[in-house]
């Protein structure tokens, strides 16, 4: 497995990998990308003329796909762990939960957009609609990105392409992935629970509310 | 051995020669001569767009161009000068010689490398495409929304520019992770940071803040996108958007911007000036941590641009005195120029006269820039002709007068020959003339009150003589260009090739191997032992010279391929058929969905294809060298 590798990995003046160093440097950037776009949507907030806002976030909702997401970064470290002694059904077992559950998470995400789309937001609606639908769809396509990322890896060790002495690959996959699963932590903190606190909770996030208690 | 060597559904090429061979290499000498002729060609183009704009404003109440033409004009010349020449020019030197000054043999990911030279050429393509589709972008090189969102711009001309740069963005993005990663991790044994020379500190510094500065371009195109084809409200007045958001996010990036086009020339005669002066740098690691400084404040000091809109005192304030800072690390550099002249035995060949023509004009630059520090006399002087003279003699005194230097300085290690002395010095005299002329009465003319970005002028302003003499200028500039093509071309028919590895006698590592390099680079990987290898005799790391012929076959090179120009390509595709499905949406949903499944599918053979082909007869050296 060699993926975007370059000259051979034999040594390197750092110590670090090459990929791996790549994928830190990306993952700097990807913080600009990130901030760019919570910034526009806090620069927005409460900035809408029409329709639907913050009211309709549904917290109670949301915690449970937060929860889902955290649990996948745990899924995350334990097939790594798992590979690096070499352990390759339990990197299986441990990616494929991981995908699941990344998986489902965007099954969630599907569900709010669907949700919010009925009850009248969509990026055309106003400025809210454009700047959360674009933002945590930006996020949703990272966290899809990472899930065939995923897959490809478990289908990629039937064919003895994963190996004890590869696991950097499925480290760098895993760097990846608690990235994203990081960014999330801070949209879930910074626009639902910040962002929303204070406005009228929607009737669906008292419904759902109501079944959890 | 094997010319080919069968990989999926392509004969992997492995030719040597050929227009193939350039089409799928990957070798980052061969890359870093792709962006340089590219550039050039994109120079003669913006060149171009500047001689008609001032054909039109050498005399007043002109009719050689209508408005809209010029408009498109200035535009097209501002985006193509920074995105498709300065940029491009950097990354043509310093894809050719990072690794032969670190002491590597290519860069990290060099198929990446030249993803990100095709990404740069398609995109520069597909924005110039409009000219021919007679909607070429015509609302600055800053594209100010609200100005650029559907409501006011309904024409393409606004979709190719903002597609048009998202793909070039791509590519120098991708090309800013690669020089991260091969300049902290492919140094050569004893290459430590601070025995690099300047040029390659500063291309690592150009490339985080390529990485950290490109993303928030890249987001503001994409929103801006997002309202021109699927009508969302980022840049929407009428439902509450505000109209500064797009000025943040554009100088946010376009402040770094500024210093990713100054630092290759300031990193380009810290290198030459030794090799000129005899005598090394004075205060290299203060040269570096200027360098660093500068890249660090230049995040700070975006609203500079923006002293205009009304931000408020406070923030305004904050802003100037931030603004105010950056002179201080960059009058170190000029400080430790000087320094490192005095006391020199100066030899006065081309690259140092272009090399003492960037300080002094740049310094002129700085002068008038720090002025606009200063908010009272900048908003004397916002978009006045004052604003334009200034940034042309940071970006054109400055940055092209420090890459013409570099292309002297490094022709022979390009292509294995000297460019002429006299006529360089003829090219250098009238460039100089030339561009003092066109910009130095732009400063009187700004003070006079001449706005920017007018098409013509009554003759009762009083402007026609100085405009006049402007023209003129920019004219001579041109002669001087042709001077230098002449140079190149009559260089490289009939000068002889160089004999020496180190004709100008310089202290650098890329100076130890042979004029031009082989492909591997270096026979044997080197191990440094100072700031100034080819200086310090007893730590000379030249190839032993009783060393046998190196067998190039036993060195294993990153192999040739097909996939970064048809990823590339199929990225480009993809920018032309949202293009097209804007004005017939079942072809362009056609064209975007081929497309799309073209870039995975080419995505995919990229991520698995073995970046080194694996030889017969070396099989089982070259599986080991890569696991």
């Amino acid at each position: 497995m060699q993926y975007l590798a370059g000259v051979p990995e034999h040594r390197t003046s750092t110590g670090l990998n090459n990929r791996k160093l790549l994928m830190w440097a990306f993952l700097g950037s990807d913080v600009m990308f990130f901030g760019s776009l919570i910034t526009t949507h806090l620069i927005y907030r409460g900035q809408s003329l029409t329709g639907p806002a913050e009211e309709i976030l549904n917290i109670p909702v949301t915690s449970i796909s937060t929860f889902v997401l955290l649990m996948s970064s745990l899924a995350m470290v334990l097939a790594l762990a798992a590979i690096q002694r070499g352990n390759i059904r339990g990197m299986r077992l441990w990616l494929s939960a991981t995908a699941v559950l990344g998986m489902i998470f965007i099954g969630f995400q599907m569900f709010e957009f669907y949700e919010f789309a009925h009850l009248g937001l969509t990026p055309r609606t106003n400025l809210f609609g454009s700047t959360f639908l674009v933002m945590t769809g930006f996020h949703g396509a990272h966290v899809t990105f990472g899930v065939f990322w995923l897959w490809s890896l478990v289908f990629l060790s039937f064919k003895g392409k994963v190996r004890q002495d590869t696991s950097l690959d499925v480290e760098i996959a895993g760097l990846y992935w608690h990235f994203v699963d990081i960014v999330w932590i801070v949209i879930f903190g910074v626009v639902y629970l910040i962002g929303a606190y204070g406005v009228e909770a929607s009737d669906a996030a008292h419904a759902v509310a109501g079944m959890l208690s | 051995m094997a010319t080919t060597a069968r990989v999926g559904i392509l004969q992997r090429p492995l030719a040597p020669t050929g227009v193939w061979s350039w089409i799928t290499t990957v070798d980052h000498k061969r890359i870093g001569i792709l962006y340089g002729v590219t550039a050039l060609i994109m120079f003669l183009i913006g060149g171009l767009e500047a001689l008609a704009i001032r054909a039109q404003l050498a005399t007043s109440d002109a009719n050689v161009i209508s408005a809209e033409t010029f408009n498109a004009l200035f535009t097209m010349h501002g985006t193509t000068m920074v995105f498709m020449v300065v940029m491009p020019a950097g990354a043509a030197f310093f894809n050719f010689l990072i690794p032969l000054m670190i002491g590597a043999r290519d860069v990290a990911f060099p198929r990446l490398n030249a993803f990100s030279y095709w990404l740069f050429l398609f995109g520069t393509v597909l924005m110039n495409v409009s000219f021919l589709a007679g909607a070429a972008p015509d609302s600055g090189w800053f594209g100010y929304a609200p100005l650029t969102a559907n409501t006011f711009t309904p024409s393409a001309s606004v979709d190719y520019w903002v597609l048009g740069l998202q793909v070039l963005g791509l590519g120098t993005l991708i090309a800013g992770f690669n020089f991260v990663v091969t300049i902290l991790n492919l140094r050569a044994p004893g290459m430590t940071l601070m025995r690099m020379p300047v040029f390659v500190w500063m291309t690592l510094i150009i490339s985080f803040l390529i990485i950290f500065a490109f993303p928030v371009l890249t987001i503001a195109l994409t929103l801006l996108m997002f309202d021109r084809f699927f009508g969302t409200n980022f840049f929407a007045m009428a439902a509450g958007a505000d109209p500064l958001l797009w000025q943040h996010f554009f100088w946010i990036f376009g402040h770094p911007e500024v210093y990713i086009l100054i630092l290759p020339a300031m990193g380009i005669v810290s290198d030459v000036l030794p090799t000129f002066a005899r005598k090394p740098l004075f205060g290299y690691a203060t040269v570096v941590f200027a360098g660093a400084a500068i890249a660090f404040l230049g995040f700070g000091v975006w609203a500079h641009h923006m002293f205009t809109v009304g931000l408020g005192a406070w923030a305004t304030g904050a802003f100037a005195v931030a603004t105010m800072t950056i002179a201080v690390p960059t009058g170190v550099k000029i400080f430790n120029w000087m320094a490192t002249l005095y006391g020199g035995s100066l030899r006065f060949q081309t690259p140092m006269l272009f090399a003492l023509g960037f300080i002094l004009m740049f310094m002129l630059g700085g002068l008038s820039g720090v002025m606009h520090a200063s908010v009272p006399v900048d908003t004397q002087q916002q978009d006045s002709y004052f604003v334009v003279a200034h940034f042309h003699y940071v970006l054109f005194g400055g940055s092209v007068f420090g890459l013409m230097a570099g292309i002297y300085y490094w022709f022979p290690k390009f292509t294995g020959r000297m460019l002429r002395e006299g006529i360089g010095k003829v090219h250098f005299w009238i460039m100089l003339i030339g561009f003092n002329l066109t910009f130095m009465p732009m400063h009187v003319l700004g003070v006079l009150g001449m706005p920017r970005r007018i098409y013509t002028y009554s003759a009762d302003q009083g402007w026609d003589l100085l405009n006049g003499i402007v023209s003129a200028g920019a004219f001579i500039i041109a002669i001087s260009l042709l001077v230098f093509l002449y140079n190149v071309w009559t260089s490289l028919r009939n000068n002889p090739r160089v004999t020496t590895t180190n004709p100008w006698g310089a202290s650098t590592l890329e100076w130890s191997i042979p004029n031009p390099p082989p492909v591997y680079n270096f026979a044997v990987v080197p191990t440094v032992r100072s700031l100034h290898p080819l200086w310090d005799e007893d730590a000379n790391p030249i190839d032993p010279p009783a060393l046998p012929p190196v067998d190039a076959r036993a060195i294993h090179m990153p192999s040739p391929s097909y996939w970064p120009v048809v990823l590339a390509g199929a990225i480009t595709l993809l920018a032309a058929g949202l293009l097209i499905w804007k004005q017939a949406s079942l072809p362009g949903l056609v064209i975007m969905m081929a497309s799309g499944v073209l870039m995975l599918y080419s995505l995919f053979r990229f991520a698995v294809e073995p970046a080194t082909e694996p030889v017969h007869g070396h099989g089982a050296h070259g599986a080991a060298a890569h696991h």
